[in-house]
């Protein structure tokens, strides 16, 4: 097969590259410009989007001897990811753009192009296993290693997407995969693993939100707001905007009057219409029941209720749930209720280990509150 | 698995292969010991190479040999004529703080005057130019009439870099020597391609560098009139009549004089035979390509030049694909990161961000054949196809 390989510079697209080489397929490699003015040299753990990123990528190419480019998507990833990003925040919402850039960056864009361009496959770094299903469809299931899977952020992809992915990495261990590195002379074996969200550079997502939000004109959230006892409606202290703050969040509320009982006090709720963060205890974060909407699934949709494991952030844990689809509707009620569930979040639906979709959350409520 | 090598190279305006006279004439002194500033024998004989290669290079421009500067290349030469050509304008009558220059300069210059803009109160003035690229004489002539006690300096290239539309440089000249202000012109392209005689020229500052011509990398030279003062850049020892301090390359200088002087004396030929080749290029293109567009004036321009605009496509989809071919082209300018920018150039000719990412740069040189041509030719119709539908796909699953 024609592979492109996206090369992000770091360890794992290297290894995931060279294994393509490996597989005899004819690989080139690109690295993809996303930051609209791209910063010399990386501060701190991130993994992309540096000048310094693009150099380690090109120096990985040169070592497994295969073309490399860089492709400008810098615009679209601030149209598609980044104002994203941004509006779901402004509208109080917790969204992870990560999932948003593999289903409109690398899996849209590039692999629309690379199609164009006469690619059959775009490989990638991703812990992810593909597998032939009995349909004779490519089914996404979790990552042999529990600890670096990453099919919660692909939980995106839809066939036509899968259909042209490649994850050489799912069968392996991470720790397997940096030994892999050295031992293909590959530079970057060492480089420490990226986190954080790789356009915000210093890592300070508050501050960062905080200075675009403010420069929108009009946007309610520029404005500060209260912060209110969500039992009494008792306003406890103010913020200067609720893009600081997620469902959740138990520090850095800034209210100086401790509890009556002492227990700590989280954010239930952000109202970004008013302004008003809703905090609680920690019971008031506990929810069964979540409205999601926009699905987007690996294969065909599922028929009307399924027993499923849902997971709700990426690296978080797996909930037991009954699921029900009607059109673009999706409820998913959960066996024991989870805590911290924020609206914007995606909810990654498994059967077993095999993703069968996702969905983005609307809104959240506990059975017993609204029954009680 | 390896990946093609290139077997068609059509890029000789980024770097063209060295001469093998100039590869001789440097390699036979790569194992010479010896300072050309040092005072003994060894150093005397490293000097004489020097002064030698001097001599060779003024001959070849039309230049005395004191007013050949030893450079590490094209970049450093701009830089130095710009910014030290201005202080030393500057520090004698403190009025004058205009440059003008065009909008399609090289960044060796653009980046040279915006810098100084930002830390030595520069006021630049970038001339516009028209569809072909050329700038527009009427407005360097209304920029200097406004108040010529204020220009420290104009700048203007010989020829531009990306669409090798050829500059009116003698216009230029003698609108600025009316004012007595000096000039100063980027000639990396055009020598070897076009005449470019330092004294008929008129100018006052020329910027050349060895591996554009069939020199080597990291050498070149601003020929720059005795009369005109110059504020160096770097500072040390003083070689270079104290412009231009730093420790002379010695083979580096002699493959760059070789590699000059051949260029020069072969100009007119090579111009003849890589012209021929270009039209054929452009023909070719066209035939298979109805409505590829050759871009720059198509008369006044550098020989090896051709620049095409294929609508409908990405540049770098295009060079990737020829790449892919063992195909060998430019999309104009690059950015350190690798990422194609749309030309400022094309841009400044009036084109749209669009038109301008839709372009390619081919150009002859010395090594180039029919072969190459016709290959390009034969692989241009089918990745133009592609790289269309590459940009025009509908979104998967979207």
């Amino acid at each position: 097969m024609r592979v492109l390989a996206a090369l992000s510079g770091g360890v794992d697209s290297a290894v995931a590259a060279a294994r393509a080489v490996d597989a005899g397929h004819q690989v080139t490699g690109i690295h993809l410009a996303l930051a609209r003015h791209p910063t010399s040299y990386r501060s701190g753990a991130r993994g992309c989007c540096t000048l310094e990123d693009a150099h380690d990528a090109r120096r990985a190419a040169d070592v497994l001897g295969i073309p490399f480019y860089v492709w400008d998507l810098s615009e679209r990833f601030h149209e598609d990811v980044v104002e994203d990003f941004l509006d779901e925040y402004a509208a109080g919402r917790t969204p992870h753009p990560c999932l948003r850039c593999n289903e409109r960056i690398k899996f849209a864009a590039v692999l629309d192009r690379a199609l164009g361009l006469g690619f059959d496959a775009v490989a990638t770094g991703h812990y992810a296993r593909l597998r032939t299903g009995r349909d004779g469809g490519v089914e996404l299931h979790r990552a042999a290693d529990g600890g670096k899977d990453q099919s919660y952020v692909l939980g995106v992809l839809t066939q036509p997407q899968l259909a042209h992915a490649l994850f050489p990495l799912g069968d392996s261990l991470k720790s397997d995969v940096r030994r892999e590195a050295a031992g293909r002379g590959l530079l970057v074996a060492d480089k420490p693993d990226s986190h954080d969200l790789c356009f915000v550079s210093d890592g300070d997502t508050a501050g960062w939100l905080r200075e675009r939000l403010t420069e929108r004109p009009g946007d309610p959230v520029r404005h500060a707001g209260d912060i209110v006892d969500d039992a009494t409606g008792e306003v406890l202290g103010h913020h200067r905007g609720s893009y600081g703050f997620t469902v959740g969040q138990r520090k850095g509320l800034g209210i100086e009057r401790p509890t009556a009982d002492g227990r700590p006090r989280f954010v239930l709720a952000i109202e970004p219409s008013s302004g008003t963060v809703r905090v609680g205890p920690r019971e008031g974060l506990s929810v069964d029941r979540i409205t999601a909407g926009r699905p987007r699934w690996s294969g065909e949709a599922p028929p009307g209720a399924l027993s499923a494991g849902v997971q709700l952030r990426a690296h978080g844990a797996e909930h037991r749930a009954v699921v029900s689809v009607t059109g673009n509707d999706v409820e998913i009620r959960l066996l024991e209720p989870a805590q911290g569930v924020a609206p914007g979040q995606s909810a990654v639906i498994y059967a077993g280990t095999r993703v069968v979709g996702s969905a983005t959350i609307e809104s959240t409520r506990h059975a017993r509150s609204v029954t009680g | 698995m390896d990946q093609p090598a290139t077997t068609v190279y059509l890029d000789h305006a980024a770097t063209t292969p060295m001469l093998p006279e100039a590869i001789q004439a440097m390699a036979e002194h790569l194992g010479d010991v010896g300072n050309p500033s040092s005072l003994h024998a060894a150093g005397r004989s490293a000097r004489r190479v020097v002064e030698e290669s001097r001599e060779r290079i003024a001959q070849a421009l039309g230049s005395r040999p004191g007013e050949v500067v030893f450079t590490s290349g094209g970049t450093e030469s701009d830089n130095l004529a710009v910014k030290g050509i201005f202080w030393a304008r500057r520090t004698e009558d403190p009025r004058r703080v205009r440059i003008l220059s065009s909008s399609v300069e090289h960044h060796a210059v653009l980046d040279a005057l915006a810098w100084l803009e930002t830390f030595a109160q520069a006021r630049v003035e970038l001339l516009p130019v028209d569809a072909s690229g050329a700038v527009e004489v009427a407005a360097l002539r209304a920029a200097v009439e406004r108040d010529p006690a204020s220009v420290a300096l104009v700048s203007v290239m010989s020829a531009n870099n990306e669409v090798g539309t050829l500059q009116p440089v003698a216009e230029v000249v003698a609108i600025a020597a009316d004012h007595g202000i000096p000039v100063h012109t980027d000639a990396v392209q055009a020598l070897g391609q076009v005449p470019v005689d330092f004294g008929t020229l008129g100018v006052d500052a020329l910027t050349l560098t060895g591996h554009k011509v069939g020199g080597p990398f990291g050498v070149g030279a601003l020929v720059l009139r005795r009369e005109v003062a110059v504020t160096p850049l770097l500072h040390g020892g003083g070689q270079e009549r104290d412009i231009r301090s730093g420790t002379l390359d010695t083979p580096a200088i002699a493959g760059l004089a070789r590699a000059v002087e051949l260029s020069v004396r072969h100009q007119a030929e090579h111009a003849l035979r890589v012209g021929r080749l270009r039209d054929d290029l452009v023909r070719g293109v066209q035939e298979q390509v109805p409505d590829a567009l050759l871009n720059g004036d198509p008369v006044r321009r550098l020989p090896g030049n051709a620049h095409l605009t294929f609508p409908g496509c990405q540049g770098d989809s295009l060079l990737m694909l020829l790449d892919a071919r063992g195909i060998a082209c430019s999309t104009g300018s690059a950015c350190s990161a690798g990422v194609p920018q749309p030309s400022h150039v094309l841009v400044a000719m009036g084109r749209s961000d669009d038109s301008a990412r839709s372009s390619l740069r081919f150009s002859l040189g010395r090594t180039s054949t029919a072969q190459d041509v016709a290959a390009l030719v034969a692989a241009i119709g089918p990745v133009v196809e592609r790289a269309r539908l590459s940009g025009s796909r509908a979104a998967v699953g979207r």
